[in-house]
């Protein structure tokens, strides 16, 4: 693994966390850890990349440096003195724009400068400018709601600069956005920082893109989850601009790729540690992740045609999927052990083979067993129901009963999952005006 | 910077244009109806002013001369007015504060609930006797009684709405007033007030609905021995009905009509128009037709002129006082040290409610134990008969208003021909016409039932119909298509297309109109009429007739009764009803 050991070269960094760490207490004194201690630091002159997979605890460790939201453990440094309760100058570009849609687009750019106490002609001077270096004269006294998507994050990013940051930091900024402007403004983007246009002394963009990061970052830090924590730190040395067909591009994204899609499977089986000394979890809880039964389906047909291996990066390019969607279903075929993944291809297993040649019947009777195997929270649902002399449980019960391994957001999202499964499985019948489920008599 | 790239396939927009600037023949005739505006204006607070604090008549003598007309609309008019501002900022006090503080939010919520129960007649004795008590001399008291009554019926769902559009404001945008350092200043003129403007501009119209609903009830109204009448719209309908006077009716009503319809084109059409900016919406919707007055004015209504002109520049005055003057605190004053002094201040507060809480249930349980058996029989048989009213009322409600609304919501053409008028009819109030129909219906055998139902039927089924056509346009074709495709019988449609699809703005409507039923029982079951008073037997009428008697323990006893009843009949069947239907019958897209 190519993992950047640069922090001995670099002068003093501008953000810097120490042991920063989140968690959740829970009702029973142990803990819910989504984000372990975490030391990371934001160099001057850099961009730098946080990649991981949807609901990894990106977001959360973004909103912890800038001091939106609070750690429950370690600090927040700004230029080596610890932040509390203050923001540094930082701003942040949000996925959804965040723009108000009242206030014109002048007056949206102005507003963090009248904020911060500037005089309206000082205002307005400084927003045109802005204005003008992100394209948008002409849109002054314009609305939100007029423009397009890719003009309202110029707005977006022009209402960022404004107060000349000194770290600008990116929530998935492109995402919202079509991938024909996305990349425009990728490249807007990189223009403004290489031609030192902007004051800005770093950048810290916020991606479930692989090569988003790689076209834009100098480091990309890969993030696991359950919980959250640093899995490696590529730093990227290929000069601008990058081209996305050459070698060492394809190498660097075929390596991430590698990290992120193994680390999953490690971690989707393993129980989210908790941090706790001398509180032991009660049980293995195996997380499931968030799929429908059925996509699965249609990914093991393709791999069958391709003649059961294929490269999982090749093939999220063919299906012109993200890394973000394809990977849940790639976990579920994995932990019910229909599939492998090796050094980032997936391999299918005779499981496999045999469910993606089957008709749906069988299909689920493969599920089925494959399900009562690997997943111990549906085995136990199973018990549970036939104990019941009327074979009907509340979700309630599973619910508490998840409440202990999981946050309650989580635990209502495997419960949530785990129905699907069992409901398609045919192990139960669920009920959703009254929450019952019931045992499905053979 | 690069030039705008070659992908984009859509033409650019061009950049806004700012109505109002085009006009401007138009503008300097408004500028001259804003100087005769504002002329007027400070001749009636002087005028106004100088009937307030002269001394008091609390028996005014009511004319009955259709040319005393204006000027008692006048009068009623400044009473809705300022009643309404101090509501509005009651209710931006109490939302904010609501939203801003769980602990407080747990208390304040609920507390709404109770007092949006409470008809304005039982927060007659207390607010009067508190003014004239404060005010002993000068007519300023009664005034200011009235005012408040009238404010005890607008206050409560504007505070709910502010608060519920408070705490849906997205999380993103939160942040970034957070992140760009909003002070609480900026933060409530630049997020807070604009996201809840809509919310408030309805809630507003509601409320001001009600304030005429009620006024006769808040211009004239016997208290124990005492008399009180101001001279107003209210109390010129109210005496012309005690005396039997139809012609003064009439004219009355006419004026009433008058002034509601021109405050609807002229006040709250183009407030809805401009209130459109602050719809949360990323792409514009296509395009809105309102078919108003406002059109002959050209855009600039005065009310946006003043906001431009005044408000706005105000606003932005005020926002960098607060944010200079925030800097300079933070500066000057120790974070810990203003936390503790805040803590103090609540602590001392809620000593302080605490305090008046137990004096007030020691007071009513006091009082309620001066009560017999047989009123506390009495009073359950009245409430029983209200119940029956009002649902019957509703029932009848939602019998005609769901074909017809359904009829209009389907079809574009009669929704544009049938809402104005429907608009328009909702807005006369309905107490204004009771005296007319009390002269048809009290002719006839149980002609007062058939009136109190009618009249609890007209101010509330319009909430009813607004919210059924609403729904029926919600419904999308596609799924009308689907219904026609497979042939679907016209039961079938109702059954499996139209009732689900309209469900949720049902209840929605409902929810209001059984809230609104309950509180105009005061009337409806208890009229002063050509000389004597009608009534029927009711929880309505139990509580007018005992504000009328200065019965405190009954109308504390009848207040509570209905607030419980009001608020359980809310916890029990509206709230399930509204979780069912925002579970089961959302239409998703």
């Amino acid at each position: 693994m190519s993992t950047a050991n640069t922090t001995e070269a670099l002068p003093e960094p501008i953000i810097e966390a120490r042991q920063l760490e989140k968690h959740y207490p829970q009702a029973d004194g142990s803990r819910i850890q989504v984000i372990a201690p975490i030391n990371l630091a934001i160099y001057p002159g850099q961009i730098i990349a946080l990649l991981g997979a949807s609901g990894c605890g990106k977001s959360t460790l973004m909103r912890m440096l800038t001091g939106l939201s609070p750690s429950t453990g370690g600090a927040v440094y700004w230029h080596g003195q610890p932040v509390n309760g203050r923001f540094p100058n930082v701003s942040i570009v949000f996925q959804s724009f965040a723009l108000f849609p009242w206030l014109t687009v002048i007056e949206n750019v102005e507003a963090p400068l009248e904020a911060r106490g500037i005089p309206a002609m000082e205002r307005h001077k400084r927003a045109l400018r802005i204005l003008d270096a992100v394209g948008l004269d002409g849109f002054e006294s314009a609305y939100p709601k007029e423009l397009s998507g890719g003009m309202k994050q110029r707005v977006g990013v022009a209402r960022a600069l404004v107060v000349e940051p000194e770290v600008l930091f990116m929530d998935e900024p492109f995402s919202a956005l079509d991938v024909l402007t996305a990349e425009t403004l990728r490249g807007e983007l990189l223009e403004l920082w290489l031609g030192h246009k902007i004051p800005t002394r770093a950048m810290f963009i916020v991606t479930h893109n692989i090569e988003e990061a790689v076209v834009l970052a100098d480091r990309i830090i890969v993030l696991g989850r359950n919980p959250a924590h640093i899995h490696a730190d590529f730093a990227v040395a290929i000069p601008h601009p990058r081209d996305r067909k050459s070698l060492e591009f394809l190498e660097l994204v075929d390596s991430i790729y590698r990290v992120l899609t193994g680390t999953d499977h490690k971690d989707a089986s393993a129980p989210p540690r908790t941090y706790v000394p001398g509180v032991v979890p009660k049980s293995k809880a195996v997380m499931l992740p968030h799929t429908r039964p059925g996509g699965m389906a249609g990914l093991l047909e393709i791999l069958v045609d391709r003649g059961g291996r294929v490269d999982l990066h090749r093939l999220s390019e063919e299906l012109s999927m993200d890394l973000e969607s394809l990977l849940p279903t790639i976990d579920t075929a994995v932990l019910l052990g229909l599939l492998r993944v090796e050094e980032g291809d997936a391999i299918i297993t005779p499981d496999g083979y045999g469910f993606a040649q089957a008709d749906i019947q069988t299909r689920k009777a493969i599920f089925r067993k494959a399900a009562l195997a690997n997943v111990p929270l549906l085995r136990q649902m199973e018990q549970a129901l036939k104990a019941k002399s009327n074979r009907t449980l509340s979700e309630d019960f599973f619910r508490d009963l998840l409440d202990e391994h999981f946050s309650t957001e989580e635990s209502r999202r495997q419960l949530e999952t785990a129905i699907q499964w069992g409901r398609y499985a045919e192990i139960f019948d669920y009920d959703s005006q009254s929450g019952k489920l019931t045992l499905t008599e053979a | 910077m690069p030039a705008l790239p070659a992908v984009h396939s859509r033409p650019l927009p061009p950049p806004a244009k700012r109505p109002g600037d085009s006009h401007w023949a138009w503008s300097f005739l408004i500028d001259i109806a804003v100087f005769l505006f504002v002329f007027a204006t400070i001749f009636g607070i002087y005028a106004i002013g100088r009937t307030w604090l002269g001394p008091a008549h609390p028996e005014a003598q009511i004319s009955q001369n259709p040319r005393d007309l204006p000027l008692y609309t006048l009068y009623s008019l400044v009473r809705m007015v300022i009643a309404y501002a101090m509501s509005l900022v009651f209710a931006l006090a109490f939302g904010y504060l609501a939203a801003s503080s769980r602990r407080a939010e747990m208390i304040m919520i609920p507390l709404l609930d109770i007092l949006q129960s409470i008809p304005v007649l039982s927060f007659l004795p207390g607010v009067m006797l508190a003014m004239v008590a404060l005010f002993p001399h000068s007519q300023l008291g009664i005034e200011l009684g009235s005012i408040l009554l009238i404010f005890t019926g607008q206050a409560w769902n504007m505070s709910f709405s502010f608060y519920s559009s408070l705490k849906t404001i997205p999380r993103d945008l939160r942040e970034a007033a957070i992140i760009y350092r909003f002070g609480r200043w900026q933060r409530f003129a630049e997020l807070d007030l604009p996201f809840s403007t809509i919310g408030l501009v309805w809630n507003s119209m509601v409320s001001v609905a009600g304030g005429w609903f009620f006024l006769m009830a808040c211009e004239m109204f016997v208290l124990g021995k005492r008399d009180f009448r101001l001279p107003g719209l209210g109390s010129f309908l109210e005496t012309a009905a005690s005396h039997g006077d139809t012609r003064a009716i009439l004219w009355g009503v006419a004026a009433m009509i008058a002034i509601v319809v021109l405050l609807d084109q002229l006040v709250w059409r183009p407030i809805i128009i401009w209130a459109d900016k602050f719809k949360f919406e990323q792409v514009e919707s296509s395009g809105v037709a309102h078919p108003t007055l406002l059109h002959l004015i050209g855009r600039t209504s005065l009310l946006i002129r003043l906001y431009r002109r005044i408000f706005h520049p105000l606003f932005n005055r005020l926002t960098l006082v607060f944010t200079l003057g925030a800097r300079r605190a933070t500066e000057s004053f120790a974070a810990p040290k203003q936390h503790r002094l805040r803590r103090g201040i609540a602590y001392v507060l809620i000593a302080g409610v605490l305090v008046g809480l137990a004096f007030t249930v020691v007071h009513t349980v006091r009082t309620l134990s001066d009560l017999h058996r047989q009123d506390y029989v009495e009073l359950v048989r009245s409430a029983a008969l209200t119940f029956l009213r009002v649902n019957s009322a509703l029932l009848l409600g939602a019998l005609w208003t769901v074909p017809v609304g359904v009829a209009i919501g389907f079809s574009p053409r009669l929704a544009r021909i049938a809402q104005p008028l429907v608009q328009m009819a909702a807005s006369v109030p309905a107490t204004a016409l009771f005296p007319i129909i009390l002269l048809f219906f009290l002719r006839l055998p149980g002609g007062m039932e058939i009136a109190a139902m009618l009249l609890m039927l007209l101010g509330t089924q319009w909430y009813i119909l607004f919210n059924v056509i609403a729904g029926a346009m919600a419904i999308p074709t596609d799924l009308k298509e689907a219904a026609q495709v497979f042939h679907f019988g016209s039961w079938d449609r109702w059954r499996f297309l139209i009732l689900p699809g309209i469900f949720p703005y049902l209840v929605t409507g409902m929810v209001t109109a059984s809230g609104g039923a309950w509180n105009a029982s005061i009337i409806a079951e208890y009229f002063h009429f050509q000389g004597k008073t009608v009534s029927a037997p009711g929880l309505g009428s139990t509580i007018s007739s005992a504000s009328d008697a200065g019965r405190f323990d009954m109308l504390l006893a009848s207040t509570l009764i209905m607030a419980i009843i009001v608020v359980v009949i809310n916890r029990l069947v509206w709230r399930r009803l509204y979780r069912l239907a925002s579970s089961r019958f959302r239409l998703e897209t």
